[in-house]
């Protein structure tokens, strides 16, 4: 038993396996069903001999295959993990989710295992907030966001039955963390600053010197 | 780059070169800017770096966010082409299934090779690392002294251009007055890493890379390269006047198309090919050496990739420059009445005593490094310092447990985002997102690092290569079979690596978070890195003083066929810490020499 939750009684204790033995079939299932549901994955990636320097689109290499209803609810999710911040558009804003469903649809082993993980949890993040609220993630106001949100955003914390909405947020959360701070936008907001070509390298200026006591 | 087809390659060469990496361009470039008429032959594709290098496109900008991926396992923009520890058609097999006992072997098929996506490290071996054996009764001795190579090791230096200090330290060579280009400034994870090793103990300097950090000056360095040699010395310094100084942006490994970094596309070739004397084939996959009546090397056989035909090349000398394993393959696939265990295989050491370089890496997050103020820290597209071994005399006196050093490559800062930017921060926010998620991932931004070390392995019985009796690639080409070995000098110097690399963390007040999972291990509770994971393959031909004991020479001809040299890492009789690119490309211009010498002579 997680050491983050008090002690159950034996009783409570075996109604809560249950309903996270319950939610974990539900979530097989929805993989099971999304992966179905989805158009196959492509069998070719982009070689061993790619254009390099040149600028790709998700799509451009293998088709991506989310559906509609994938796809809301994927702009949903990256809007909440990353929403807009004054003139910093969201993660959605800037089609972050595009970027997922290219990760999702691509014939590679590591993202193949993703695929799983992430349709399924787009499925079961819907029947969860149909369950509580009577509609889908999408449609859910703020205060419901956070609500689901904050009971998945921390895997350690999570309730037996959230443990598999756990892992599938903290997957998602990294991808969209990735596809944003990956953007124009996003490298200037996490305070990237290269990729311009200088004649001369300074080092480090005198206030991050100062600041490790290294001045 | 101005190739030719396999019609058009003539009958009348002195040399035929296999292979177009640090060893093949520097062979080619030493015989050809001496008059010498060269074939050089290249598995891979062309290449060009000018025209094909990603300079300043962003990870947002490739497939995957730039992710590894089986096709491209340093990521998409990595300058590899056709390249991996896989090759599609081109299998290797292993003696053993236990991960431990394989070795993972790199290969790029590409004009250049493994040149165009280096880490760029040129570290000299020291007096110590050619007479190990001498020293502490292990391994092989070299036939020949640091001393006899230092003169090529300040050649190549000035030649490809290499940044770092002269510090004086022990076994760690300096080069010569005038030599290096000045190192760039250390970055501010760099240098706050530098503070807290000097208090367990660990110096930190300059790494040398190859690098250009101020343009190289044609009016003085061609002479010092080629004295005497006029019409080289002119086409040197137009070669170098082509190149630009690092403009400290985008990493070396996708290659450079400003040829600020060496490559042998953009420093050794362009020069080789201005003087005339090279031609230069690709798709070109070599099969075998040729032997004439009189047992000597009279060419090669090789596969035309574009049309699956078999062609002859015929030359008064053969040199293998493949990279090591791929020449011993060359030497093992050339079976003669008079060879029948494989070319200039008489002592039956062709494939024994393979190498690669130990491995091991911890990840750590660094509080100190949080939320910094925004600064570009792209400089010179790799590491500026690094840590030279320092526990010599300890190690001598028996204090260590195991035999050789390692240096210590580290790194992190503020580099450009790319798949995983912001990712798994879980563990220090207690799973934030919105904008908490936003404030959280430009605090942790730039407060990773990694420390690597790069250790020597001492060649062992254990660790061969061998023809596969059944498996062959999709020429027809009998691949190699692998076994690997590491000894429990390698196995303890890596566990001292990590408790090292755990001493520093805690110095620098930080989180260890744990090995690099991108990072092979040969099982999951070991410190060590599978064989072939760093890619420093070496050895399998080792040179010696002693015909029956070694393949070559000092010289890397072959004691059987005086006409055929091994001029890549093959002859290495020992493996040293330090990166080995550097070192083959001086014991390839120090062969290169002595085969213009003998061709001179009439030897040939």
């Amino acid at each position: 038993m997680n050491r983050d939750y008090p002690r159950l009684d034996r009783r409570t204790a075996i109604k809560w396996m249950l309903t996270a033995s319950a939610a974990v079939a539900i979530t097989e299932r929805q993989m099971f069903a999304a992966a179905q549901q989805a158009a196959a994955p492509a069998t070719k990636g982009y070689g061993t001999d790619a254009l390099l320097n040149k600028e790709y689109q998700p799509g451009d290499f293998w088709p991506l295959t989310m559906t509609d209803a994938q796809h809301r609810t994927a702009a949903a999710l990256c809007a909440a993990i990353i929403p807009a911040e004054g003139s910093v558009p969201s993660a959605a804003d800037l089609h972050v989710h595009d970027f997922i469903d290219e990760w999702i649809s691509s014939p590679y082993p590591d993202q193949q295992g993703d695929r799983a993980i992430v349709l399924g949890g787009l499925g079961w993040i819907n029947e969860e907030t149909r369950r509580r609220f009577g509609k889908d993630f999408a449609d859910l106001d703020e205060k419901q966001v956070k609500a689901v949100c904050d009971d998945l955003c921390h895997a350690p914390d999570a309730k037996p039955e959230h443990a598999e909405g756990a892992k599938f947020f903290a997957k998602f959360r990294d991808l969209t963390t990735s596809g944003f701070f990956t953007t124009p936008e996003g490298m200037k907001d996490i305070g990237y600053v290269g990729n311009l070509p200088l004649a001369e390298f300074k080092g480090p200026p005198p206030e991050v010197l100062a600041k490790l006591g290294l001045a | 780059m101005p190739i030719i087809t396999p019609a058009q390659v003539k009958s009348d060469y002195d040399v035929i070169v296999v292979g177009s990496g640090a060893a093949g361009g520097q062979t080619a470039y030493t015989l050809t800017m001496e008059g010498a008429k060269v074939l050089m032959l290249e598995a891979g594709r062309d290449y060009d770096p000018v025209k094909e290098t990603p300079m300043f496109q962003t990870n947002g900008q490739a497939p995957l966010r730039g992710a590894a991926t089986p096709d491209k396992p340093f990521g998409f923009h990595d300058s590899t082409v056709d390249g991996g520890w896989q090759v599609p058609g081109e299998p290797y097999t292993q003696v053993s299934e236990d991960p431990a006992r394989q070795f993972e072997w790199w290969r790029s098929r590409m004009l250049g090779g493994r040149t165009n996506h280096w880490a760029r490290h040129s570290l000299r071996n020291g007096p110590y690392d050619f007479k190990p054996r001498s020293r502490d009764g292990l391994g092989f001795d070299w036939p020949f002294t640091y001393e006899e190579l230092a003169p090529y090791y300040d050649k190549v230096e000035m030649l490809i251009g290499v940044y770092g200090d002269n510090d004086g330290m022990e076994n760690t060579p300096d080069s010569s007055p005038g030599v290096l280009q000045p190192p760039p400034i250390a970055r501010a994870s760099e240098q706050y890493a530098k503070k807290h090793m000097k208090t367990v103990g660990v110096p930190v300097v300059a790494i040398h890379r190859a690098v250009l950090t101020q343009r190289q000056d044609p009016t003085v360095l061609p002479q010092k390269i080629h004295p005497g040699n006029v019409r080289a010395q002119r086409i040197l310094a137009e070669a170098m006047s082509q190149r630009a100084a690092c403009f400290f942006a985008t990493p070396c490994g996708r290659g450079c198309a400003i040829r600020a970094t060496y490559q042998s596309t953009t420093v050794h070739l362009p020069p080789a090919l201005a003087t005339g004397n090279l031609d230069l084939v690709a798709n070109a996959m070599v099969r075998e050496v040729t032997l004439n009546a009189q047992g000597r090397a009279d060419g090669v056989i090789y596969i035309d990739k574009t049309t699956g035909r078999e062609c002859r090349a015929r030359a008064r000398v053969v040199v293998l420059a493949a990279s090591g394993m791929e020449t011993v393959r060359l030497l093992l696939n050339s079976k003669s009445a008079q060879f029948p265990q494989g070319l200039a295989n008489t002592s039956g050491l062709v494939g024994k005593n393979i190498m690669d370089t130990v491995g091991a890496s911890l990840s750590a997050q660094i509080p100190a490094l949080e939320g910094l103020p925004p600064h570009n820290e792209d400089g010179a597209g790799g590491a500026h310092v690094y840590s030279p071994w320092w526990l010599y005399k300890e190690q001598l006196a028996g204090k260590l447990g195991f035999a050789r050093g390692y240096h210590i490559e580290f790194g992190g800062g503020r580099s450009m985002p790319g798949m995983g930017a912001g990712a798994g921060l879980q563990n220090f926010t207690r799973g934030s997102y919105g904008l908490k998620l936003k404030e959280d991932a430009r605090r942790y931004y730039g407060s990773f690092m990694y420390f690597s070390g790069r250790g020597e392995m001492i060649p062992n019985e254990g660790s061969y290569c061998e023809l596969d009796p059944v498996v062959k690639d999709k020429w027809g080409i009998p691949v190699l079979r692998f076994s690997w070995q590491w000894s429990e000098h390698e196995l303890k110097q890596a566990e001292h690596m990590e408790s090292t690399f755990k001493e520093i963390v805690a110095a620098m007040g930080g989180k260890v978070l744990g090995r690099n999972a991108n990072r092979k291990r040969i099982n999951d509770k070991a410190v060590i890195e599978k064989g072939g994971r760093v890619i420093h393959e070496v050895g399998g031909a080792i040179m010696g003083a002693d015909a029956k004991k070694s393949v070559t020479n000092q010289w890397c001809q072959t004691w059987d066929v005086p006409n055929l040299y091994l001029t890549d890492g093959a002859p290495f009789a020992g493996n040293a810490d330090k990166n080995p690119t550097l070192t083959i490309m001086a014991v390839a211009w120090r062969a290169s020499d002595h085969i213009l010498a003998e061709m001179k002579k009439g030897s040939f």
